[in-house]
This record gives C-alpha cells, structure tokens and sequence, in this order.
C-alpha cells in the first residue's frame, strides 16, 4: 500500500509541481561544476546566475521568490549529473533546470528533462545538436559553429590568405575546425593545413614549429579556455611566429577576458570571433561589467560563461514572471522558446523559437591595449546568427 | 580437487580444513547486507537513482579487490576495463540490439579480452612498473575513446543509447525503480560469484601467490597462468560494471575510463577493507553517500572533508572501516 501511494506520488509528483497554483517559492536547480581542476568554469556562471538574481529579485511578483538548488557534478561526469537532475525533480521539485558546463553533461540531462519535462536551460554546454536532443532543452550560450563559421567567412573577405589551422584533438576542437574551415574555404579561403593538438598535457613547441617551417600567412587556433589556451599564446609568441608575420586567429576561446591578463604582450593584435567580450561598450555591458566588479572585487572580470549563467537566469526569471507566479511546465517551455533579451550585456538575443538555440550577434574582436590592459575590441559584427551548423544541415 | 595450488592439509591440518570449509559457509550476518539493500528500496525510494549507482561501483570495487586484496596486484588502471565494458555495452545497444543482457555480455568479453591481453604485458612486472603500465593503459584507452570520436562520440559522449526493457517487462525509468533492481540483481551474482572464486582452491592459491610468490613457485603452482586467469576475471567483472553503468545512464562518456574512476575505486576499497570481499559494499556506500551529503550541504568545499576522511582512515584504521570493526572486536573480547 505505502508503496503504491509513494509511487502515485512520484510519478505524479513532476506534474503536481508544475501545476501547484500557490504563488510561493520557486525552486530552480543548478547543475554546475563546482569542484575539481575544471571548477572555475562553474564559478563563471554560478556568479552569473547568482548576479542576475540580485539585481533582479525585486522585479518578481509579490509574494514570489526564487530559491535556487545547486548540485555539483564534479566535471564532465554525465552519471552524476543525471542522478542529480532525477534528484533535483524528484525529491526538490525543480522547476527548472540550469548551468551545465560540459557538452556530455548537457547530453544525458536532455534525456532526463525529455522525460520528467522540465525545462532544460543551457547557461554553457556548446556542441551544435545539444538542442535539436529534446524541445526541453533551450540554450543560452552558444554553438561551436557561431564563433568558428563568421570567422571564416570573415577571414575569406578580408584575405586572409593560407592559414594552418590547430586545434585541440577533443570534439569542440574537430567541431570548430570542421566550422572555420567550411566557412573559410566555401567562400574562397584556402587551408594551408592541420593539425589537432593533444588534448592532455601539451607541449606546444613541435606544433607550432612546424607551422613556423609550413609559413603559412595565419594560423586559426582553438584550445580550451584557460590555462591551455594562456601556455599556447606564450609558446607562439616565444618561437617568434608573430615576428615571422604569421598571423593568429581564433575563437574567443584562446582570449577569454579572465585570462587575458596572464598572456603578456602575444595577444596583441589577434583576431577573433565571439559573442561576447567584457569590454564591449554597449550601456548594457557596462552596466553589467560594473555590477559584476562591484560584487565580486576589480580583480574578478565577467566572461563568456558570466553573460551565459546571467542570460539563462534572466531567461527564467521572465518565464516565472509572464505567469505570475503560477507555474507551469508547458507555459514555461513555451515562454523560454520564445525568449528575447534586446538588452543583454552581448547585445540583443532570442532563442529560435524552431531549435531551442540561441541567435545572437558575432562579434569580430581585435586585442588591443585598452587602458594599460589587454581587452578584446569588436570592431565588426554578424547580426543575429543562428547557429550555422543546423541552418547548413538544414538546407541539405 | 585440491589443485596442486592449495596447502595440504598437515597430520595436524584438522582445524584448517574446517576453517576452510567455514569460509564457505553462508553467515547470518552476510544476508543481513542484502536484507539492509532490499530494505533501502522501499525505505527511500527518492534515493533509488543513487543505489544504483552505489551497486554499479559496489561491483566495480569489488573486481578491483579480487585482484588488489586477494591477488596482490596492485592496479590503478581498472578504469580501463570499467571503460571498455561502458562503450561495449552501449555500442551493442547502439549498432547490435538493445536487449540489456547481451550488452551486460558483450561487455563482459570485451572487457575480459582487453583484460587478459593487457594482463600478458602488465603481469610480467611488479610494484612500481606495474603501476605505472596499468596507468599506462587507462590513459592509452582513454585517448584511443577521445580521437575514434566517429565511433565513440570522442567527448562529447555516445549519444543514442537505448535500453529495451529488462526480460521484456521493466524498463530503466527516471525514478530508478528497475535499475535499483536490476543493478542489484547483478551485484547479488557477481558477490556470489566472487565469494566462490575466493573461498576455491583457486582462490586460495592466489593468495598463497601473495603470500609467498617465491615458495608457490616452488610446489610448481603456475603462477603467472594463475593470475593472469584471475586478472581477466576481475578484468571481466569490471566490464560488466561499465556496461550497468551504460545501461542505467543510456550514456556513455569519456569519464567512465579515466584515472580518476580507478583512483575512486581505490579509495572506497581503502576505506571499507582491502581483501575481504565485504570491503566493496562497506567503502562504496560510504563514499557516495558522503559524497551525495556534503556536496549538498556545501557544493563547492566538499573534497575537503572527504579528503578530511581519507587521512583519518589511513592514520588510524589503517584496514579500513570492516578493519577498524575487527579491531574494537579483538579488543572487547580481550577486555571480557
């Protein structure tokens, strides 16, 4: 008996507390890494979302509140995340779903908001068909292509010439390879060549040796933001490839804003696509930029996961407040499917409402010194694109 | 069938050989695990999803103690064959059929296979070179996975992984109901299995291969044949972990075959108990339900506390929790 009412009450329990009718708290949980040697990652976007909700708790209707539920998923470990997520609807009753760093994380949790359905908010996690997995899943962050195909089409424009393209040998680098490369060379570029560097523990030198002796006019580069992007930066500028003219490109994965200051003097004058860079001077960035250093010290700078984890919380603090309140799952799918921002800190975006994904603007970034500083200068932009991989895949 | 492997029972050998037949009899207190885990259940259904995943390592940690605490060999490389049995399970679901005990099969093979093949190069070494090629093999399997991405989804994980119902009647749900029952049910044959191989002749010669290689060598038991076979059980056994791993998650990921899963398993096995078979279903629950608490309670600083954990055994319960048990034991029964 016991066992069939808890079974009633699990089964029913997604549904009762997409349906409960009180204006009361509203759980959302937040599935991010918060430990181990990727943790800093997590922090970014923990801070977003945990910013946002500052800034903007008092906007929620009377008697709302948001209580956010957060879980660690120690890395790319899809196990754990998805025995969190069951936990999180189950047991915590979550509204909502957000975070989620890694690509494989962000697979398996698609399965589970597929079937409890619960909205699914992607605040990171960039490989193109994430959100063609389940319509649960929206994504706020950004698909590998949206930063690797403008740059190509860029770089074709602008002749860029015979450019080397590296990357790191995991599946965003071959994904971002595959997307400089289609846009490079389907509007006139041509590849010099290749080369997929090792993931674990590189050394940087051989690579880029041989680059050096292939004289190539550019060099397109993607590597994990962070510490391995910062050891590549400083292995090109040490084996003079700068100083031998060969120009670096890349996404804005090998300049993000927090590790900047960490690269000395290479960065200058790299080129690079991105949605998003800290010191852009749109009034909304400022804003945030400003709110963020205020909160979290001078020292902390706001990058790409920041605005991901900041976007994905606005996201769900609109859908909890175009219903009053009273929450519903399908309604609250609805409205993130239909999500505009005109005033993000990147710019204005929407999702699509047809894929889940985000359509932003793509900016193409110079660094430059900007007071005694590194800081990525946009000075071109594609206006809200869609994710290239899924409108290429779409026309075949 | 006393293999030439087994000690010979002395003129004065009567107690051994009733210590030996009492290793096979069934304790009381052994049901009472299963009781406490059927028990777990109904109990805290909410936590169904977590036993399973508890049981999963439970027998993951068990093969590694067959060949860490009764053969000696001392591995940080298990994640390898874990690995191996994941991928398997869920490129037979993938490409072959979705019926979940031909993927826990081929799983096995698979794995067993790498098992013994690897077997034949680690087990010519010992200590510090054996460690360092089980790592060696772990971290070679683990990039062979990342750069075959066509096959294996690279890191982004292998996608599309489905599980038909368990004998056509339970499927693996989102509450865990029947992976909790599944996973146990296969953690139950494979205890039992293991349970047997410890407690035969041959079991016992892989300790005595511990005790004294030396001496074994000497009363012609063939040693290496020994442990390799027993290697590729343990090999096997781990695979078939990986594949319930699979199956409960409908995922694979680069995670299942890295060093940091066999260094988790060896944690658990330290903090239960090395070499006695009970010490996987004591430091695997420990482990993960510390985990699950502390991480809640605090999702940024919980390492410290287990690491906290992980110190206080190795200073004062140098034999891990059954160890420690024992222990306070010994020592009433001195005190009475």
């Amino acid at each position: 008996m016991r066992r069939t009412v808890l079974a009633v009450a699990l089964a029913t329990g997604v549904a009762l507390s997409a349906t409960s009718t009180l204006a009361q708290t509203i759980k959302v949980g937040v599935i991010n890494t918060y430990s181990g040697p990727q943790a800093s990652l997590g922090d970014q976007i923990d801070k977003g979302i945990q910013l946002y909700l500052k800034k903007n708790e008092g906007s929620l209707p009377a008697g709302v509140k948001i209580e956010l539920v957060r879980r660690d998923d120690t890395g790319p470990n899809p196990e754990v995340a998805i025995r969190l997520a069951q936990e999180l609807i189950v047991r915590e009753k979550v509204q909502f779903i957000t975070g989620v760093v890694w690509t494989p994380v962000a697979a398996a949790l698609a399965k589970v908001v597929d079937q409890a359905k619960v909205p699914l908010v992607l605040a990171n996690a960039s490989a193109a068909m994430l959100p063609t997995l389940s319509p649960w899943v929206t994504r706020m962050s950004l698909s590998m292509w949206h930063a690797g195909y403008p740059l190509g089409q860029w770089a074709a424009r602008n002749g860029l010439g015979r450019v080397y393209t590296a990357v790191s040998d995991y599946t965003p680098g071959h994904d971002s390879e595959q997307a400089f490369t289609k846009g490079y060379v389907d509007n006139g570029g041509v590849i010099a060549g290749s080369v997929r560097m090792p993931l674990q523990n590189p050394d940087f030198v051989p690579f880029l040796q041989r680059i050096k002796d292939a004289k190539p006019d550019a060099v397109f580069a993607f590597l994990p933001a962070g510490r391995q992007a910062t050891a590549f930066m400083k292995a090109f500028g040490d084996l003079g490839l700068s100083s031998a003219g060969i120009k670096l490109i890349g996404t804005g994965d090998i300049v993000t804003d927090e590790e900047l200051p960490n690269m000395g003097q290479t960065p200058l004058g790299v080129i690079t696509a991105f949605h998003y860079s800290a010191a852009a001077d749109r009034p909304e960035n400022k804003e945030f930029v400003a709110a963020w250093k205020q909160e979290f010290g001078p020292t902390s700078t706001p990058n790409y996961m920041s605005v991901g984890g900041w976007d994905a919380m606005g996201a769900i603090v609109e859908a909890i407040k175009a219903q009053n309140g009273k929450v519903t799952a399908e309604k609250s799918l609805e409205l993130l499917r239909n999500w505009k921002n005109a005033a993000s800190p990147r710019g204005p975006v929407s999702i699509d409402p047809s894929t889940g994904d985000i359509v932003q603007n793509v900016y193409i970034r110079r660094t430059e010194m900007r007071d005694g500083a590194l800081a990525n200068i946009e000075f071109e932009t594609f206006p809200q694109v869609k994710d290239p991989w899924k409108e290429l895949n779409k026309k075949k | 069938m006393a293999t030439d492997g087994t000690v010979r029972p002395s003129l004065a050998g009567a107690e051994v050989v009733s210590a030996s037949l009492a290793r096979h009899r069934f304790r009381p207190l052994e049901g009472l695990v299963w009781l406490a885990m059927l028990a777990g259940y109904w109990l805290w259904p909410e936590y169904r999803p977590l036993g399973s995943q508890i049981f999963i390592m439970c027998l993951f940690v068990l093969s590694l103690d067959i060949v860490v605490g009764y053969a000696g060999i001392v591995t940080l490389g298990h994640a390898a064959f874990f690995g191996v049995g994941a991928y398997t399970a869920g490129l037979t679901a993938i490409h072959l059929s979705n019926e979940p005990f031909l993927g826990l099969l081929t799983a096995a093979v698979a794995a067993g296979l790498v098992g013994i093949l690897s077997g034949l190069i680690v087990l010519r070494t010992t200590g510090l070179t054996l460690m360092m090629l089980t790592l060696a093999i772990v971290f070679v399997l683990h990039e062979a996975a990342n750069k075959l991405g066509s096959v294996t989804g690279g890191s982004d994980g292998l996608q599309g992984v489905t599980v038909a119902p368990i004998l056509g009647l339970w499927s693996l749900d989102f509450f865990g109901q029947t992976a909790y029952i599944y996973t146990g049910a296969v953690l139950f044959l494979g205890w039992l299995f293991a349970r047997i191989l410890v407690g035969s002749p041959f079991g016992r010669s892989i300790v005595g291969i511990r005790e004294n290689l030396v001496r074994m060598r000497a009363i012609g038991s063939p040693v290496r044949l020994r442990l390799l076979v027993v290697y590729g059980i343990s090999a096997t056994m781990a695979g078939i972990a990986g594949a319930l791993l699979t199956q409960t998650t409908q995922f694979v990921s680069l995670s299942a075959i890295t060093f940091t899963r066999s260094g988790e398993a060896l944690i658990m096995l330290i903090l239960g108990g090395v070499g006695r078979l009970y010490g996987a279903f004591v430091g695997a629950p420990i482990y993960m339900l510390m985990q699950d608490a502390l991480a809640k309670y605090n999702p940024v600083f919980w390492t410290f506390w287990i690491g906290l954990m992980l110190v206080l055994t190795v200073m004062f319960a140098r034999n891990g929790v059954l160890g420690l048990v024992d222990s306070v034991l010994a020592w009433r029964r001195r005190a009475a």
